[in-house]
């Protein structure tokens, strides 16, 4: 089967390029939808029609609008204690947002730096690293949690650090990888013969080439941290209530799943659309920046 | 092979030692425990007896030896609420987790293999292309809320299946279901990938050439190599097996151990949360040695490349 290449894309420059790679619906659709989500965290006050704990007992149970005895007053119901469900998801968001940001920042941070650690410096130093993180990486960040929990009580920061404690562990073996090949590098050795420090090779010259694989990285972990998160708050380990988490408002339907179905479908749909967002994301940008990262 | 074992050995205890500090400082994390028994009613005098009883009383150093001696001994502490032994209310869930997470097991890694193959061996058809997207709804989807949603169409609307608890085979299904969620995704893509490195090997070319059928090459020489790769992630899928047990136990109000953490959790019952979480830490290490080990017996390169 012979085609012939009427325009070789490859060689254009310029915007013809750039749509090329940007208009395409595995990298658009994801980016809307996580646009959408970041609109509605950052601006929920002014998004979301009522207050995400305004209880109102003479409204409880409320169909969504699109079912009888459903109202546009309350387009996708409310729940057992009449607090509206849109305007709890929109501001779910924010939790699931600020929760994925402050544990990517710590988990990327020392992932990385222990990567380059381990990759540059190698020998026993990179045995030790390499070990506690295969520990780190088979240990189930739950069991982490669910003690943070019972210790010092579940909250913002309960799930912070209980996800931030083992979560680290990807990065650095992924990093290190990368630094392990990069010291092997012709410039490497060279910033080496001129005289730089260790330290200084690690940040500047092999920090940067690293940006590639830390980025998809950062990308794929977002759904994995909310996922994580909605997990711990289902389990009542993670953001309590009255605080509308996804994960805390299924746990709220559970009992009234034979009555009352929307208190937990719609949470549920919102945290499968945002994972699978950053899912989708991650594998554009990793066919994009790193095709042979295709196993992470 | 016996320096491989003896080697890995050793790690595993230090791991366990630091595992074991891990959870101490954890658990002390929030500075006194005793803050947790502290009611309106409680009396300096209270606190005090409390603190004496539980021995924190004494130096840090003194109270992580106190602690690690116990365990050595299967002492895991003693319940607040129900003031029973925390290792006797674990052996007496355990059965139900087992049953649970074996067959869970079993079920996922039969389907894994079937569809994961398929997968392989049908690539970029139509089937190849459900198996992946079985998958990658299976990654995106949270777990809790399949079983949710599984519970109000098997059991509200059409009446199949239970909604909760133990019972027959029918109270199995739904639970095994939702575990095979949690599992699917994770082992369905190892065996899809380790099988397409495989079939693409010059043996299994030779085997071709030799003429012999499709099935036998499939079932009988690529399967046996395509397992060792899946292998080395066992670790990981036995985390997520704990995950998915903690998860499903709950949502189907399961009594095994993960719903034992969880009702622990909910008491403020930490010797019982920690308790479980030390067991099942212990578990997954003792877990992770013996797949290391079974993998350096397939593979001898191992036994030498990672000392």
């Amino acid at each position: 089967m012979a085609t012939t290449k009427i325009v070789d894309w490859d060689k254009l420059e310029g915007r013809a390029r750039s749509r090329r790679i940007f208009f395409q619906w595995t990298f658009i659709v994801p980016v809307a939808v996580l646009l959408i989500v970041v609109i509605m965290a950052i601006f929920a006050p002014l998004l979301a029609p009522y207050p995400y704990d305004q209880i109102n007992m003479t409204d409880r149970f409320m169909p969504p609008f699109f079912m009888e005895e459903g109202s546009t007053s309350h387009i996708l119901g409310t729940d057992n204690m009449g607090r509206d469900i849109m305007s709890r998801a929109i501001y779910g968001a924010q939790i699931s947002l600020s929760v994925a940001a402050m544990v990517i920042a710590i988990t990327a941070s020392i992932g990385t730096a222990l990567g380059i650690v381990s990759g540059y410096v190698g020998g026993r130093t990179d045995a030790f690293l390499m070990r506690v993180t295969d520990i780190s990486l088979a240990f189930p960040a739950i069991l982490i949690a669910l003690l943070l929990a019972a210790s010092i009580g579940p909250g913002y920061w309960t799930v912070v650090i209980a996800i931030s404690i083992l979560g680290w562990a990807p990065y650095a073996r992924l990093i290190r990888g990368e630094a392990l090949k990069l010291r092997e590098a012709d410039f490497v050795a060279q910033a080496r013969i001129i005289g730089a420090s260790p330290i200084r090779i690690m940040l500047k010259h092999i920090f940067p080439n690293i940006m590639n694989p830390l980025i998809i990285m950062v990308t794929l972990s977002v759904g994995m941290v909310i996922l994580t998160e909605a997990i711990l708050s289902y389990l009542g380990a993670g953001i309590p209530p009255p605080a509308a988490s996804w994960g805390n408002m299924v746990n709220d339907g559970r009992t009234y799943i034979d009555t009352a179905w929307w208190i937990s479908f719609f949470p549920g749909i919102a945290i499968g659309l945002v994972v699978l967002a950053g899912n989708f994301l991650g594998d554009w940008l990793r066919d994009k920046l790193d095709p042979r990262l295709r196993q992470i | 092979m016996t320096r491989f074992i003896i080697v890995r050995l050793l790690q595993t205890f230090v791991a366990l030692i630091g595992i074991s500090i891990l959870i101490f400082v954890l658990v002390r994390v929030s500075g006194d425990p005793t803050d947790l028994f502290r009611t309106s009613s409680s009396t300096e005098e209270d606190i005090a007896r409390i603190r004496h009883n539980l021995g924190l009383d004494k130096s840090i150093p003194e109270q992580y030896w106190i602690f690690v001696t116990d365990l050595a001994q299967g002492d895991l502490g003693e319940s607040l609420l129900k003031r029973r032994p925390v290792t006797e209310m674990i052996v007496e869930r355990l059965p139900n987790t087992l049953s649970l997470a074996v067959t869970s097991f079993f079920v996922s890694m039969l389907l894994a293999l079937f569809l994961g193959i398929l997968g392989a061996t049908r690539r970029d058809t139509f089937w190849d292309n459900g198996v992946k997207f079985i998958a990658i709804l299976g990654q995106a989807l949270p777990g809790f809320w399949v079983a949710i949603m599984a519970i109000l169409l098997f059991s509200v609307y059409w009446q199949i299946f239970p909604p909760m608890g133990t019972g027959g085979f029918m109270h199995y299904v739904l639970p095994v279901a939702t575990m095979a969620f949690f599992l699917l995704p994770g082992m369905m893509r190892l065996v899809r990938s380790s099988m397409l490195d495989v079939l693409d090997s010059e043996y299994i070319k030779l085997a071709r050439i030799k003429g012999l059928p499709e099935r036998i090459i499939i079932w009988k020489h690529a399967l046996r190599n395509a397992l060792i790769a899946p292998l080395t992630a066992a670790g990981m899928i036995f985390a997520m097996l704990i995950t998915g047990m903690v998860v499903t136990e709950q949502v189907f109000a399961w009594p095994g151990i993960g719903r034992l953490i969880i009702e622990a959790l909910f008491a403020r019952d930490f010797p019982v949360v920690q308790g479980v979480t030390l067991m099942v830490g212990a578990a997954v290490l003792l877990i992770n040695l013996l797949v290391d080990i079974l993998y350096a017996y397939i593979e001898p390169q191992i036994r030498y490349q990672q000392m």
